[in-house]
């Protein structure tokens, strides 16, 4: 029984039922143990150290006021993953034109440069692939692949019908072909 | 089977995206004050029931409260923006208005020192302050607090700034954003004859100018590719005769409009036109969702200059229609050619969100514009644009599909580009479009309609050479000093030319690609390196050398080949123009685009050369310009103008 109770007290879920309720100690240590990923997804989604920063600092500042929103009917990683990846969506929206006009122009920078000397850097690599799936196929490619969620549990952070979740990976894997095809010159 | 996403997944691993333990912590010192502040928020409501709290000291109360401390970091972000810019929009006025409205009613003369000292007294703190003593701050403000050098004094500041016109949420991000280049050097030909570099038909930075210029301001330097500029613009080069070769190479040298003591060596290149008649007429009907979901800036307005983009790339002949959906369906533009180029943005731009989605009645109007239209042996589109709300009016997907089946048999093919996706309509969309023949694309991003639009439509339709790279080899005995105008992130090392491993750029039927160098002939005293004390290794000059200038080489790849050919063109005396009025109005016009990028650029080579001059020198070098691209390029030197007389500094 106290071995239960412990065991309970400790889980994710626990934690977030006793933060909501007050418990400063529960919420600091949701925040210790969650921060990275929420900082990881931020910047995958958004593509940019420093955003992903700002977004992730937004993002604890407001579970504060959320977490008695999640009522422990999906796991808390998976409420967690959907509050994040909303609100990089939110802020890929509100920063709009200029910002992807920006982007625009850094994706092109960021080929152009990877087409010489920084090739075989495979962060650059990794970027410019990210970057050329866009946003939404980048996000379940993160969700599914970095984060190890299953189909369903992606979907369920998406929003989106399980299928559509399977769907994007395929597209995904036919995009990140037709770009190492269309990229590689190194043997 | 599933290596691509494996080397994706070994990659992702292998590159974790790390926060700095700054971050970390801030991040989550802010969240526990948001977590105390949301507690005495919820204990604040509780108490309020039973009593009113004391007016007087509120906001007194709420500076030492934890939000105010965070509320302070936004405002610092505003504040150092602001001062980044020109110091304009010095205090959030609803901040400081507010906490003096809450003071109650004191001395007027005590909120007048507030609202004035209240900005002097931030800017000051921020700019004196080291960024980690921002405590609360977002890290981007903490980063543009480090950038900040130190607040202007606000006097001057206040009575240089035109603040109407900039708009006000400008930021000068290019720092962060845009690699930044240095323009190519000065080249002795004696010491360094060969210049080596890629094709670029890139005009990506183009379309970044005219939207910086068209929001009134100058586009950071670093965001301006003079060759991307130049390269924008269609010229009429004679195209090769036969397509065995695949493109033909022009040069010529004419005086250099911003130095009187140089010449400008012009190369332009044109890529095979599949023989006009062989070349497919295109008939291609817009059909686009102008439904209310479609406002959103990723949507209707990237669609529009997709669009744009798209026709681009189109012959003067082809056709286009507009056909509109969002509750009735209608036809908003006719067949109309592309040549009337003004005809049909005017009929993009008219097009506003509103409404709901009746997708299929809008299917059958396009495909029936499409089909009273129809070009034999040509290319027979319906090009839809939605965001896959797609939802009112197709009662049986099953059945639309059949229909866009049927009519593929009659030849008119289905392309779907899906804008601002996220549902799982991305997938009846991808049905539709594999049932029409065509295929569907996500376009997210400018980048990503022009890589859809433009090179896939374009160059993937009829592409001629890829990895294709110019070598030019100066004769020292002739020409004393050159310097290659834009390129600067395209340039090869000198033995990556016959390198086929080596990557460059790609080139589609009928693209042209421009490249100048300004060059200082021997004994000119147009050179900007003196000749030295002591001499130095004498040239030795090859065969019949004093009428050549230069040799043009280029390597391409035929689009299925490995192993790259090469053409190579002389340019001599003939090739020289001692007038610029003699060279064509096609190489006049690049050269007025390529002083303007590097006036964008800061000028560094263009004398007294100005905006004026880039005005004068494009109106004469107009041409034909059948797609009003030079018109434009005009009103947009125009803009360029404005935005420098603006901008405090000038440039």
């Amino acid at each position: 029984m106290d071995d239960c109770a412990h065991m309970n007290a400790d889980t994710d879920g626990g934690l977030a039922g006793r933060a909501a309720a007050g418990d400063r100690d529960a919420f600091a240590t949701l925040l210790e143990r969650h921060y990275d990923r929420i900082y990881r997804v931020s910047a995958r989604v958004l593509g940019d150290g420093d955003d992903a920063a700002d977004l992730a600092q937004d993002v604890c500042v407001g579970l504060a006021a959320r977490l008695p929103s999640y009522r422990g009917e999906s796991r808390f990683t998976t409420w967690l993953y959907r509050v994040v990846v909303n609100a990089a969506r939110d802020r890929l929206r509100r920063d709009g034109a200029r910002r992807r006009n920006e982007h625009a122009f850094a994706e092109i920078d960021s080929l152009a440069r990877a087409g010489q000397a920084e090739r075989e850097d495979e962060a650059v690599w990794l970027r410019q692939m990210l970057s050329m799936l866009g946003a939404d196929l980048r996000a379940t490619v993160i969700l599914v692949i970095e984060e190890g969620l299953r189909h369903a549990e992606a979907a369920e952070v998406l929003g989106v019908s399980e299928s559509t979740v399977s769907w994007r990976m395929h597209e995904a894997r036919n995009r990140l072909r037709a770009l190492i095809a269309g990229n590689e010159v190194m043997p | 089977m599933n290596d691509e996403l494996d080397r994706l997944r070994r990659a992702l691993h292998a590159n974790p995206p790390l926060p700095s333990p700054g971050d970390r912590d801030r991040a989550i010192d802010a969240a526990m004050a948001a977590f105390d502040d949301h507690r005495q928020g919820i204990r604040r409501e509780v108490r309020r029931k039973g009593q009113v709290p004391d007016r007087g000291t509120s906001w007194l109360r709420r500076i030492k409260m934890p939000r105010p401390y965070l509320a302070f970091a936004g405002l610092a972000a505003c504040l150092v923006v602001a001062a980044g810019v020109g110091y304009r929009t010095l205090w959030v006025p609803g901040t400081v208005e507010q906490r003096v409205a809450e003071a109650g009613p004191d001395s007027r003369t005590e909120r007048e020192r507030m609202v004035r000292e209240e900005p002097r007294a931030l800017a000051s703190r921020l700019s004196q302050a080291p960024p980690e003593a921002l405590p609360g701050a977002s890290p981007r403000a903490r980063r543009l607090a480090r950038e900040l050098p130190a607040a202007p004094p606000p006097e001057s500041s206040m009575q240089q700034v035109a603040p109407t016109t900039l708009p006000p949420d400008y930021r000068d991000r290019g720092r962060d954003r845009f690699s930044s280049f240095e323009a190519n050097p000065v080249k002795i030909a004696a010491e360094e004859p060969v210049s080596t570099f890629s094709i670029d038909v890139d005009t990506a930075s183009y379309a970044f100018m005219r939207a910086s210029l068209d929001r009134g301001v100058l586009p950071p330097r670093n965001a301006v590719r003079t060759e991307e500029l130049v390269n924008y613009f269609p010229y009429d080069y004679p195209p090769p005769a036969s397509p065995d070769t695949p493109f033909a190479v022009h040069a010529a040298l004419m005086p250099t409009p911003w130095n009187a003591a140089t010449r400008l060596l012009h190369i332009g290149i044109k890529g095979y036109v599949a023989a006009r008649d062989s070349r497919p007429q295109a008939n291609l009907v817009f059909l686009i969702d102008s439904s209310g979901s479609m406002r959103a800036p990723d949507r209707l307005p990237l669609l529009k200059t997709s669009l744009k983009l798209l026709l681009s790339t189109l012959a003067p002949d082809d056709r286009v229609a507009i056909v509109t959906y969002a509750g009735s369906a209608g036809t908003v533009l006719a067949p109309t050619r592309a040549v009337e180029r003004a005809k049909i943005v005017a009929a993009l731009e008219r097009l506003d969100a509103g409404g709901s989605t009746a997708g299929a009645e809008g299917i059958r109007q396009a495909y029936l514009l499409a089909g009273q239209h129809f070009v034999e042996d040509g290319v027979n589109r319906v090009i839809l644009a939605t965001d896959g709300d797609f939802n009112v009016g197709i009662t049986d997907p099953e059945a639309l599909e059949g229909f866009v089946a049927r009519k593929r048999e009659s030849g008119v093919f289905l392309s779907v580009l899906g804008f601002g996706l996220g549902n799982y309509n991305d997938a009846l969309m991808q049905r539709l479009a594999q049932n029409g023949n065509g295929n569907a694309a996500y376009i997210d991003s400018l980048s990503e309609a022009r890589k859809v639009l433009v090179e896939e439509a374009g160059a993937t339709l009829f592409p001629i050479a890829k990895d294709v790279k110019i070598q030019v080899e100066f004769n020292p005995a002739t020409i004393a000093e050159y310097r290659l105008i834009g390129y600067e992130t395209r340039m090869l090392k000198r033995e990556d030319f016959r390198n086929d491993k080596v990557d460059a750029g790609e080139i589609g039927a009928g693209h042209t690609v421009t490249a100048l160098y300004e060059v200082a002939l021997a004994g000119s005293d147009g050179a900007l390196t003196a000749p030295l004390r002591y001499g130095t290794r004498e040239a030795q000059p090859a065969t019949g050398s004093e009428h050549e200038f230069a040799t043009i080489s280029i390597r391409y790849k035929k689009p299925d080949a490995r192993k790259s050919t090469k053409i190579a063109r002389h340019v001599t005396r003939a090739d020289m123009h001692e007038e610029a009025g003699d060279a064509s109005p096609d190489i006049r016009f690049a050269a007025a685009v390529a002083a303007f990028g590097q006036i964008l650029r800061g000028g560094r080579y263009t004398g007294d050369y100005g905006y004026d001059d880039v005005i004068a020198a494009a109106q004469a070098a107009r041409g034909e310009d059948g797609f009003g691209y030079r018109a434009a390029f005009i009103g947009l030197v125009r803009l360029a103008k404005s935005a420098a007389a603006m901008r405090p500094q000038g440039r």
